[in-house]
């Protein structure tokens, strides 16, 4: 594996010159035939890999709208060029969003197009080849499907739509990745992605009740599979035990316990997050998505809230009404089912966040801001929260909401520098399914955009904790801030915040 | 030479509208299964509308983006469309008022369109990125443009051509008589390479025009949690 380094911080933002081919070594480690066939997928590349490709991309570009204008649409206008993180902490301009694209859109041109077949070097169209599908597998996997170019494309091209078909077109033909691939397989065989069976998880929970009861002398309880509770909680896995993660479930813990509502988390949907996403494939997010309806049925409950998960919001805030009936509104009689027991005075899903700040404007809660004195926080907008899902009844809720609760349970609040929050916001740098070690240069050169944000208010007003409310960015800035100069510890969960704020049993 | 542009006028329009139907109608029947606007985006249909006004007119998007590409992209699309209205005159009788009207602004837009042009034709060489993703066809869609430009503002003038005799050619187009068109080099230049330009419309990346109102992320609703939305093939797997 390449050496890790982290890019110098750059004095003033400019994008950096090009390196052609920088990045051309990094690539994620390939799925195992036996993760591949795990879920579905060709164990290895097949023979007549060409063909497959083309009669896939074929039937995407038929079944997704978005696909099809995007692939049609770019005029190489150049507006998104310098906004991936990828490309400003790398240079390699196989990085900049549209020549990311493009990998995909040239063959498109030639096969699909009346100019790419006539005069396909007039047009930038490319045949398939064993290179170009090398440089798919590559560069798609560069892309954390965050989002930011898609904010500045004055035709709203979404990048992430094409390194999902690029995905999936690399999965049917044999070709996936093991990171993904290999979770994905966890999540369908035991429930989570992170592979932790029934009883591990309820001995932990266990251990985190005693925890909590030293600590604070209340008895908040983390219930699992309590049939007939108001609330089922569906949180990311390393919620469970990783580390800051675990900080933010103790503090929906005894958020739950100090409002007195009910709640239950579920073994056998014990993971929010949703990987189906990620390598783009309808059938394996919904299938993962059914998992929630399938125990929200079975326990009864009456609301169903998600945990600090960026792209696991995004798939419960956008998609799982569509995907599995978890919403409001609909007729028919698969999604009536489940949202028929749903109690529509609620949001459904409800982000945690949300929840807590229905809870903190009712006065509901007993909360000690000076408790988090030591701390001078800022806020890093996760990109799929941000840019593909909403928070509140407004747009831009996703922003406030967030902001506001963490301003409820701290004092000293600092904003980072316009341009790298709210839509604009930065990925962390290890989305999109490129969170495993051997992509680790790349994702500390990812960073390094919202390295550079951070060592200012760092310098100008001494901030050491910078709150966010996704659980791989949580992971992936534990794992690159050192390389950055910065303490591992200063990443953190809104709702360890709201934990170290939050009064048990002085209410009453 | 009038017979030969009557003939291909008639293709050149036939090819634009019914490529355009074409594509229209595939991206019109093509579905999309998921909720992706960008977000933050409208939670209502008329909130959408202005959304994608504002992209048409203003080219917000663009204009967060990078303010050169905005300035001359903008200049070159608000002066083009002043220029094509101004040519509306080639194909009414009597001209409409506000069409008399627009005339001198016109003229000045088709120096602003050339302007428009040059700056971002400049950014393909100068702007490494830009240059990094260009290809001849970018290229070649930025002289064709330029060649109208310049060929249209060579008619008022450096050599002046029987405007009369070309309107009345249109006029006559729209009534299927072929009538006298001047031979006129500049004129037909001007003439073939519009032309050229209507006919590679429907296949090229000028399609970015019926795209943007057909993107997702653009001219979506945000409100997938209170309504939910089902593509045909995805309520499919429901019922299996």
């Amino acid at each position: 594996m390449a050496d890790v380094t982290a890019p110098p911080l750059r004095e003033f933002p400019v994008p950096p010159a090009l390196l052609p081919d920088a990045m051309a070594d990094s690539k994620p480690y390939v799925a195992t035939e036996k993760m591949q066939e795990a879920i579905g997928f060709p164990g290895t590349l097949v023979d007549d890999w060409h063909d497959k490709a083309i009669a896939k991309m074929g039937e995407l570009v038929g079944k997704y709208r978005g696909l099809r204008v995007y692939l049609d649409a770019c005029v190489h206008c150049g507006a998104c060029t310098d906004k991936c993180h990828y490309f400003l902490g790398t240079g390699d301009p196989k990085n900049m969003p549209v020549a990311r694209q493009e990998l995909m859109r040239g063959v498109y041109r030639r096969h699909f197009t009346l100019p790419g077949k006539l005069f396909p070097k007039l047009v930038g169209a490319r045949e398939l080849t064993k290179d170009v599908l090398d440089d798919w597998y590559k560069y798609y996997n560069q892309c954390s499907e965050c989002r930011r170019c898609s904010v500045f494309c004055p035709y709203g091209i979404d990048t992430a739509e094409v390194t999902m078909a690029a995905k999936e077109i690399l999965d049917s033909i044999g070709y996936g990745q093991k990171y993904t691939n290999e979770i994905i397989g966890k999540v369908h065989k035991i429930g989570n992605n992170l592979g932790l069976p029934g009883p591990a998880l309820e001995d932990t929970l266990l251990g985190l009740e005693e925890d909590v009861k030293d600590e604070t002398g209340a008895d908040v309880k983390f219930p699992l599979d309590v049939k007939g509770a108001e609330v089922l909680l569906v949180t990311p896995s390393a919620d469970f035990f990783a580390e800051p993660h675990v900080d933010s479930l103790i503090g929906y813990a005894k958020v739950f316990h100090a409002a007195g509502i009910s709640w239950t988390l579920s073994s056998h949907a014990s993971e929010a997050g949703n990987f189906g996403l990620f390598i783009g494939n309808y059938e394996q997010m919904r299938t993962i998505a059914m998992r929630i309806r399938e125990a929200a049925l079975e326990l009864g409950v009456k609301r169903i809230v998600v945990g600090e998960c960026g792209h696991a919001w995004r798939v419960a805030y956008s998609f799982w009404n569509t995907l599995a009936g978890i919403g409001s509104g609909a007729d028919d009689p698969f999604a009536r089912m489940l949202q028929s027991q749903l109690d529509h005075n609620y949001r459904q899903p409800t982000h945690i966040c949300e929840l807590t700040w229905d809870l903190v404007r009712k006065g509901a809660l007993v909360l000690d801001k000076e408790a988090n004195d030591h701390r001078v926080v800022t806020f890093h907008d996760s990109c799929n929260v941000a840019r593909a899902s909403r928070m509140g009844d407004d747009p831009g809720g996703q922003f406030e909401i967030p902001r506001a609760l963490v301003r409820a349970v701290a004092n000293r609040y600092v904003e980072m520098r316009p341009g790298t929050t709210h839509e604009a916001t930065f990925c962390c740098g290890g989305g999109g399914g490129l969170l495993t070690d051997e992509l680790l240069d790349l994702r500390v050169k990812g960073a390094l955009p919202r390295m550079e944000s951070l060592r200012e208010v760092a310098d100008r007003h001494g901030v050491n904790f910078m709150a966010t409310i996704c659980a791989i960015c949580k992971a992936q800035f534990t794992k690159v801030l050192p390389y950055y100069g910065f303490n591992r510890n200063m990443v953190g969960g809104v709702h360890q915040l709201v934990s170290t704020a939050i009064r048990l049993g002085a209410k009453q | 030479m009038a017979a030969f542009f009557a003939g291909l006028f008639y293709l050149a329009a036939t090819v634009l509208v019914a490529g355009l139907a074409v594509r229209i109608r595939q991206y019109a029947g093509t579905p999309a299964p998921l909720k992706i606007p960008t977000t933050p985006a409208p939670t209502t249909r008329g909130g959408v509308a202005l959304r994608l006004v504002r992209e048409v007119v203003l080219f917000e998007s663009l204009f967060k983006a990078t303010l050169w590409t905005w300035l001359f992209g903008w200049v070159f699309h608000a002066a083009l469309a002043l220029v094509l209205l101004r040519h509306l005159r080639y194909f009414t009788e009597p001209v409409w008022g506000w069409v008399a009207f627009i005339q001198p602004f016109g003229v000045y837009a088709g120096f602003a369109m050339l302007a428009g042009l040059a700056g971002l034709w400049a950014r393909r060489f100068l702007v490494d990125r830009v240059r990094y993703i260009s290809t001849p066809s970018d290229h070649l869609m930025l002289a064709l443009l330029v060649a109208i430009g310049a060929s249209g503002l060579a008619m008022k003038y450096v050599a002046h051509t029987d405007v009369i005799a070309v309107k009345s050619f249109f006029l006559g187009l729209m009534s299927f008589e072929v009538r006298h068109l001047p031979a006129d080099p500049i004129l037909a230049l001007h003439l073939g390479l519009v032309a050229a330009l209507m006919l590679v419309f429907p296949f090229s990346k000028l399609l970015h025009a019926p795209g943007l109102f057909f993107s997702p992320g653009r001219n979506q609703v945000d409100d997938p949690r209170e309504r939910r939305h089902l593509a045909e093939w995805a309520a499919r797997l429901d019922t299996k």
